[in-house]
């Protein structure tokens, strides 16, 4: 994993995509990893039957997809302070999601190096489906 | 669930108070699955030794969806969004408590009848009392 360094980071530079395509299996994967049991995410007729036009893809999972894309990116010295998420659309299993992100925001402050971006997901039909902000500190090349 | 059933006034009965604290203990397998669910590859956090930071999302989970269901008899929830903070990684048998609170409370006509829009405020402390995480989780009950 290549290490990021706040020296690397422009307001504006893009965040490196993370790709995921999330299947039922994986939805399950996530039930039993979390302990989400809500039938809206593996029982087609319960999920029609709230309204959901088929089983859907848990909001945190894709919250949790988020993350991955900060850690992805920072590297493995880079801390990952705050990440939020807001939910706008259903995913779907199957769909092909793109988790994208670009840096809004550098500043040091109390000597640590603070840079914040805004995160967004998006399906095939390039509909954000959800979207939200990170806050990570970086270290310094120097 | 009959439509419009929901008893709000039941659940508002429940805003700002805390749940009883629940501990859990962080097991290697646990870390590991979590990974594995997201389908993370990262380094980091594949001897089960270091939680990714949205592992937090699976602390205690299980019990809040089903104290949330219970408050209202929901027919399902939805999570409307997420927010988290971070301020120490959760490491391999870590001892963390989490405590919830409903924090506010609307209610609206939708399409399925009542529905409750719901903020809860969790902290996550490690054995040694330190706030290793606070997360707030936009909830809609209905």
């Amino acid at each position: 994993m290549e290490q990021l360094y706040y020296e690397d980071v422009t307001i504006g530079s893009e965040i490196t995509p993370l790709v995921k395509q999330p299947t039922t299996r994986q939805l399950v994967m996530w039930a039993g990893a979390v302990g989400d049991y809500l039938p809206i995410h593996y029982d087609k007729d319960f999920a029609r039957s709230r309204g959901l036009s088929g089983v859907i893809v848990h909001g945190q999972l894709v919250g949790a997809f988020l993350g991955q894309l900060m850690t992805d990116w920072i590297g493995e010295k880079g801390i990952l302070k705050k990440l939020s998420c807001s939910y706008k659309g259903m995913n779907y299993p199957g769909e092909v999601l793109t988790f994208r992100g670009k840096v809004t925001k550098k500043y040091v402050e109390d000597g640590q190096r603070y840079v914040e971006c805004s995160l967004w997901a998006e399906n095939s039909k390039g509909e954000k489906t959800a979207s939200g902000m990170a806050i990570v500190i970086l270290h310094s090349r120097g | 669930m009959a439509e419009g059933s929901l008893d709000i006034d039941r659940l508002r009965s429940k805003l700002g108070a805390e749940w009883e604290p629940r501990s859990y203990q962080i097991e290697r397998e646990m870390i590991r699955r979590f990974a594995r669910a997201i389908g993370d590859p990262n380094s980091l956090w594949q001897d089960g030794v270091i939680a990714p930071p949205t592992f937090i999302l699976a602390i205690g989970f299980e019990q809040f969806v089903d104290e949330v269901m219970s408050l209202a008899s929901f027919g399902t929830v939805l999570m409307g969004g997420t927010e988290l903070e971070f301020y120490h990684p959760i490491r391999l048998d870590d001892v963390i408590t989490v405590s919830f609170k409903l924090t506010s409370l609307r209610e609206r006509q939708g399409k399925m009848g009542k529905m409750a829009f719901m903020t809860f405020d969790s902290t996550y402390k490690s054995q040694g009392q330190e706030l290793v995480a606070k997360c707030r989780q936009m909830v809609i009950g209905y």
